[in-house]
């Protein structure tokens, strides 16, 4: 093995296989400002936390408790905070996002994931981004002087009438199966008085909640007044315009990542492609279509401006359970209370009511979020 | 089974069976409302770009030059009326954006991406990040109002001038943040490991080896992130309310170079267009002049939405 005739070269030190000193340091300046800008994030996360905590504690310690329930009404300048005011609105606003943006995203979703070829997707896709691109404040004066009068104004009520009607029906139809189970459940349970109390109160549940939706329903339709300055129907389905990409575009990602091993599989046994589609995809891929949906909710209950422009209200709004009027959602309510004068000053603790606000808003849509991404990360574990 | 299948009749109608055209109505059906919820959503869009075209003809088909270079105005007739403070306003809030968010936010996806050891607390910092893009706008206003408004923390309003384009501008900045982060870290993670090891193997440190092999191969996907979150900046109004953007009187811009205008009052497009939309019950005549900011203010988010689509479009084909 050695062999002395050849000339030894110089052996190597360990100094010489040592980096320069000055590009390590490098390194290690580099990597600690990249840290630092990596900490940011935590520092932003804490300073949001920290500045709504303050002020909504001041709220919530100096506000009349009886100021913020039952009052009818939100008008922070005249110290009354009603929270199920802007609470309802909030929810009516969410739902017909929803009603708008639930069917026409998924309806998007599994027609590009299953059915469109290559060319097609190639083009719908970016239409779709497009949307999404779109600012709100856009969509937000689309609400106010095309959807309110066009929509909202002329076809709104029925449209109401029979969306109404199709959800009560389904509600009926599940319910009178879950009556049946009850029934029988009374009928054998003769020995047994409380499965029977039990079976009862159930129907009797049933039976009231369509009794309030339906008296709700007739209610808002005989009621309705065409209000082309804008109502929370208008705002809701410009919100829902604004969350049809959100949900397209999640419920196709969870579609996508189903295995074609599947897809094949159901083919071979003679499915047809639709049966594939709501038997085989839409089952494998069900977690990721409710993330999309929990998504756009959050996204939805987060919207500020198309409410706040489309809501029909200004500063102040009485409490309303009909979507046909104006009325303020969470967001829409601290918008305006900045809007007013272009600053936020205010008497008593309006101020403070737009951090308790915030406070209910950044908990609601952060629990979302985190239900939304264990489902996410369910997708990801299947496959 | 074999001597009845082998029977004449039943073999005809096996054959049958197989061979008949069938349609398959139901399957046709879903297909149908499958595509109708694509093509209602593409009419709203095409209503709403439309919309928007109509009627803000009375504005820039008539007086674009004026309108670009007019002012906040009580009335809409008015010969001034305009929109260059909320160019202006959005133009330094979008600098803003880009000169804090982009560094920041690149550089903590490449800590994240290239350097973090898998830990707790780099599983917390990217959970944390993941949250922070789900938070809704109005919230970082309320932010910004807490911070640089009212100088609760560390008095920041004494270096923003209270409410300002610089204030506005930090509180998008800080908006976008999240978006910049995990666009670019997704951009990192695309990144081939072998470029990774062929420049630790030529004796790179990790440094040199993220500047010479990682960025360059992530550059297009960073920029795409970077379009975007740029996009949702400029379009972005409701912490600018919070942040006490002014909708009303408001004095002419002095110019882009005037850097002492950033500590002074301001609007922005998005803002204009608010208020506009929200005079419009009174002075029916806002109509055109809102729809009118809405096409500038589109013109150039859609621009850099498009920009950014085509460019991960033509890089995602290139790289199969």
């Amino acid at each position: 093995m050695t062999d002395t005739s050849v000339v030894q070269p110089e052996l190597l030190t360990v100094d010489q296989l040592q980096i320069a000193p000055s590009r390590r340091h490098r390194e290690v300046i580099i990597r600690y400002s990249l840290l630092v800008a990596a900490l940011v994030s935590v520092l932003v996360s804490a300073l949001i936390v920290w500045s709504l905590l303050r002020e909504a504690w001041t709220f919530v310690t100096e506000v009349v408790w009886a100021d913020t329930w039952g009052q009818r009404g939100w008008f922070p300048r005249r110290g009354l905070y009603d929270i199920p005011t802007i609470v309802v609105s909030t929810l009516i606003v969410t739902g017909i996002a929803m009603v708008v943006a639930g069917p026409l995203g998924l309806g998007a979703a599994v027609y590009l994931s299953e059915y469109a070829n290559r060319r097609v997707r190639s083009w719908l896709k970016p239409a779709l981004e497009i949307l999404a691109g779109i600012p709100s404040v856009v969509l937000g004066f689309f609400a106010l002087t095309w959807i309110a009068p066009n929509l909202v104004g002329r076809i709104g009520k029925n449209v109401f009438l029979v969306l109404g009607a199709v959800i009560l029906l389904g509600y009926a139809a599940v319910s009178a199966a879950m009556a049946r189970s009850r029934i029988k459940q009374y009928r054998e349970g003769a020995a047994d008085p409380s499965a029977r109390i039990g079976a009862v109160a159930s129907i009797a549940m049933l039976a009231v909640v369509f009794g309030l939706a339906l008296a709700w329903i007739l209610n808002v339709w005989l009621e309705f007044a065409p209000n082309n300055a804008g109502s929370l129907a208008a705002a809701g389905i410009g919100v829902g315009i604004l969350t049809i990409p959100l949900v397209a575009s999640i419920s196709e990602d969870a579609m996508a990542a189903v295995p074609d091993s599947l897809r094949e599989a159901s083919a071979g046994l003679g499915a047809r492609k639709m049966t594939t589609a709501t038997t085989v995809v839409l089952p494998a891929a069900i977690s990721g279509i409710v993330a999309a949906f929990i998504v756009a909710i959050s996204r939805a209950i987060g919207e500020t401006m198309v409410v706040f422009m489309a809501g029909g209200a200004a500063d102040a709004a009485l409490f309303t359970d009909t979507p046909f009027d104006g009325g303020l959602t969470m967001t829409a309510a601290m918008a305006s209370l900045a809007s007013g004068t272009d600053s936020v000053v205010g008497e008593g603790l309006t101020f403070q009511s737009l951090y308790f606000v915030g406070l209910l808003l950044f908990l609601i849509t952060l629990s979302l979020n985190i239900v939304a991404s264990r489902f996410v990360s369910k997708v990801r574990e299947a496959y | 089974m074999i001597s009845r299948l082998s029977d004449d009749r039943s073999r005809a109608a096996i054959a049958a069976s197989i061979e008949r055209r069938r349609v398959d109505t139901r399957g046709l059906l879903f297909k149908t409302v499958l595509q109708s919820c694509l093509v209602i959503t593409l009419a709203l869009l095409a209503v709403l770009l439309i919309t928007v075209a109509l009627d803000s003809t009375d504005q820039i088909g008539t007086r674009l030059w004026e309108f670009l270079q007019g002012t906040l105005r009580s009335r809409s007739e008015d010969d001034r009326l305009g929109i260059h403070q909320g160019m202006y306003g959005s133009l330094w809030i979008a600098i803003i954006v880009a000169v804090l968010a982009f560094p920041i936010g690149i550089g903590a996806a490449v800590y994240l991406e290239e350097y973090a050891p898998r830990n707790r607390f780099t599983s917390f910092i990217e959970v944390n990040i993941r949250n922070l893009a789900g938070v809704p706008s109005v919230v970082y206003g309320l932010l910004g109002l807490a911070l640089l408004l009212n100088g609760q923390i560390f008095g920041l309003d004494r270096l923003t001038g209270g409410s300002s384009a610089l204030s506005g501008g930090i509180t998008l900045a800080i908006l976008v943040l999240p978006i910049v982060v995990i666009t670019s870290g997704e951009a990192f993670r695309a990144v081939p490991n072998e470029l990774r090891e062929a420049a630790y193997g030529v004796g790179a440190t990790r440094w040199e080896m993220i500047r010479t092999q990682v960025l360059p191969y992530a550059a297009p996907g960073i920029l795409t992130g970077t379009l975007l979150s740029m996009a949702r900046a400029v379009g972005e109004a409701a912490p600018l309310i919070l942040v006490g953007a002014i909708s009303g009187r408001l004095g002419d811009n002095p110019g882009l170079f005037n850097i002492r205008a950033l500590t002074d009052q301001f609007t922005a497009l998005p803002i204009v267009i608010t208020s506009w939309t929200v005079q419009s019950g009174r002075d029916a005549g806002f109509i055109a002049a809102a729809a009118a900011a809405i096409v500038v203010l589109l013109v150039f988010v859609l621009m850099m939405n498009s920009a950014a689509i085509l460019l991960r479009n033509r890089f995602e084909k290139k790289r199969g």
